[in-house]
């Protein structure tokens, strides 16, 4: 099984091809998609172990030679966020059954879970830059139909500005492309390592390296350019924006890390300032807007700015120990955000409103519900045995070693902010005393809570579990901080 | 050469940018069909606009253009056709739903949600 980094691409590819031609029977799309999702969660769990075992695992697709085909790269830190979007996706894939409503599912609703998944993985795994940007646009355009799909008058609004704002990145994007291409003279992702190496430390890598940071901090929500953010994600329903709040913006913040340790790491203490400057300023505008909304959409979607800028922060520091924090941080910030939209999905259904205050009182009904939606901003603050931590942990330490001290100030105060806005949240939700009588929806909640459950669980076990991860993610982030690495076992000198 | 085209697609980027800053829905779908005309002109002349013969091994030429950059701008331009696709049809659905194409209009948190 030389082609085995292939199958988390290929899986859901194949599987949303099917998903077209059973758009009739709502029944036969929930069994294919779910059976999908599990082998593509298996098959990934295929290729972590072969990656553990035999270090990074490419394939050159056509068996055209490296710098001249497009060559997939499986090295520790894909496969490890591949695993983790195949199972987030296959948890929301049970969370929609019950929550997207006929009319969606109807309408081609799983066939696109599965291409955005086809997307992501492929972002993930390719070792071409070319082929990133197809990879990133699969993404988008299935992200494009996600957001509107359902055509309610918010969605139509939000989907215009959102795709306008990807249009325009995509399209800096192909330019950037361009201008590698003029002075590198290759696409392959190594290849373009060796020759920047070539070329050193010249004034036109640094202007490109930024103009990739524009692009991914489009796509990743990065200071300037996150204005689309919440807008956009506020307009679609839960199960959705878990996917979108999981997956998309990490998409970019992973392109960030490996052009930032593969290309550009030759004029470091110009680029690596300016990422942390934005990681700061990320920080900060995330806090405000966690602690000044009311509503359970919006707090939940400024804490995804917050864990966006404590991770450029981390890449930023650039030292063996933050890089580690940064993939611990970025694969329980995956995990955890998921897991509390979803939980944020059945706290807006039982209430029937998204206004904080107008709910109350749902201890009385769903005392598990609220239980584990604590364990959850508890993680999601860093709190010591939950998932959080370790990440943090590592990233402050490794800036206070490198004399960041007013970034790592910064990254200590955000966690103090997340854990205030959710934990407000957890008591405006569930103790304050409601102002009217709550609905009974009690029957249909198991099916919407265990998926979301299972979610919190993964990441209590992955804080609990800290010691069995370490060995995997220190894999990683040796690929990371030393690049030959990656270009031996890619170009196979 | 390859200024005069560095300069064309500058301009294509200036028009693009004006028209996407305005107003109507409809010249903001014309300027990001512009952005992506001087996207695909850029990565052409910066694959080299050096004379060659087309990329064609029967034409038995001393050399060729570069197959490459024809290759990208041709996947570019599929995904742009297809994006704009998209896009003409929500501003078309979002025309019939919310009776309006200025996006001035188009803001609002607190009526309609």
């Amino acid at each position: 099984m030389i082609n085995a980094p292939i199958l988390p691409i290929l899986i859901p590819l194949v599987a949303a091809v099917v998903l077209m031609f059973l758009s009739k029977s709502v029944k036969a799309q929930r069994i294919v998609s779910v059976a999908a999702s599990a082998a593509t969660v298996i098959a990934a769990l295929f290729v972590l172990k072969k990656v553990r075992e035999n270090g990074i695992q490419t394939v050159d697709m056509g068996s055209w030679p490296a710098p001249f085909g497009i060559t997939l790269v499986s090295d520790m830190l894909s496969i490890l966020l591949v695993l983790t979007a195949s199972i987030i996706t296959l948890c929301v894939v049970v969370y929609s059954f019950r929550s997207i409503g006929s009319g969606r599912e109807a309408f081609y609703y799983y066939p696109i879970v599965q291409f955005l998944l086809v997307g992501v993985n492929g972002s993930f795994t390719t070792g071409d830059i070319f082929n990133l940007f197809v990879f990133f646009e699969i993404m988008l355009m299935s992200s494009y139909v996600l957001i509107v799909i359902g055509g309610t008058k918010v969605q139509l609004r939000e989907s215009i500005k959102y795709v306008l704002v990807n249009v325009i990145s995509s399209a800096l994007f192909v330019i950037a492309v361009g201008y590698l291409y003029s002075m590198t003279g290759s696409l392959n992702m190594a290849h373009i390592s060796s020759r920047l190496a070539e070329i050193g430390a010249d004034p036109l890598v640094t202007v490109l390296a930024i103009l990739f940071l524009i692009v991914f901090g489009l796509k990743g929500g990065i200071f300037p350019l996150y204005f689309w953010l919440p807008g956009s994600y506020s307009a679609p329903p839960a199960p959705i924006l878990a996917l979108f709040g999981a997956l998309l913006t990490k998409v970019g913040i992973y392109a960030i890390m490996r052009t930032y340790t593969l290309f550009f790491y030759h004029d470091q203490a110009f680029t690596h300032d300016i990422l942390a400057l934005l990681a700061m300023l990320t920080m900060i505008a995330g806090s405000i807007g966690a602690l000044a909304y009311k509503d359970v959409k919006q707090i939940l979607i400024y804490n995804i700015i917050i864990a966006v800028g404590v991770l450029l922060f981390g890449i930023a520091v650039m030292t063996e120990e933050s890089m580690a924090g940064t993939v611990f941080y970025l694969v329980h910030d995956m995990i955890i955000k998921a897991g509390l939209f979803l939980l944020g999905g059945i706290m807006i259904y039982a209430a029937g409103t998204s206004n904080m205050t107008k709910m109350g009182g749902l201890i009385r009904l769903y005392p598990v519900l609220g239980w584990t939606f604590l364990v959850a901003s508890f993680a999601l603050a860093g709190i010591p045995p939950l998932s959080g931590f370790t990440g943090k942990l590592l990233i402050v330490r490794a800036g206070f070693e490198s004399g960041e001290y007013v970034g790592a100030i910064v990254v200590l105060l955000s966690s103090l902010a997340v854990l205030y806005s959710v934990v407000n949240l957890f008591m405006a939700v569930f103790w304050k005393t409601p102002e009217g009588e709550l609905p009974k929806k009690k029957t249909q909640m198991a099916s919407l809570f265990i998926p979301s459950a299972a979610l919190v669980v993964l990441s209590v076990l992955y804080g609990v579990g800290t010691e069995a991860v370490y060995p995997y993610v220190m894999q990683a982030v040796d690929a990371l901080i030393h690049p030959e690495i990656y270009i031996d076992a890619v170009l196979k000198e | 050469m390859e200024i005069l085209m560095c300069i064309v697609a500058g301009l294509l980027f200036a028009a693009a940018v004006y028209l996407m800053l305005s107003k109507s829905l409809l010249r903001i779908i014309i300027g990001t069909g512009l952005l992506s005309h001087g996207t695909h002109l850029m990565l052409l002349t910066m694959g080299g606009l050096k004379t060659g013969a087309v990329p064609v091994l029967g034409e038995n030429a001393a050399s060729y253009t570069d197959p490459i950059p024809q290759a990208l701008i041709l996947t570019a331009i599929v995904i742009s056709f297809g994006v704009t696709a998209v896009f003409l049809v929500i501003a078309y659905r979002a025309y019939q739903e919310l009776g309006t194409d200025n996006m001035d209009q188009m803001r609002g948190m607190e009526t309609d949600d």
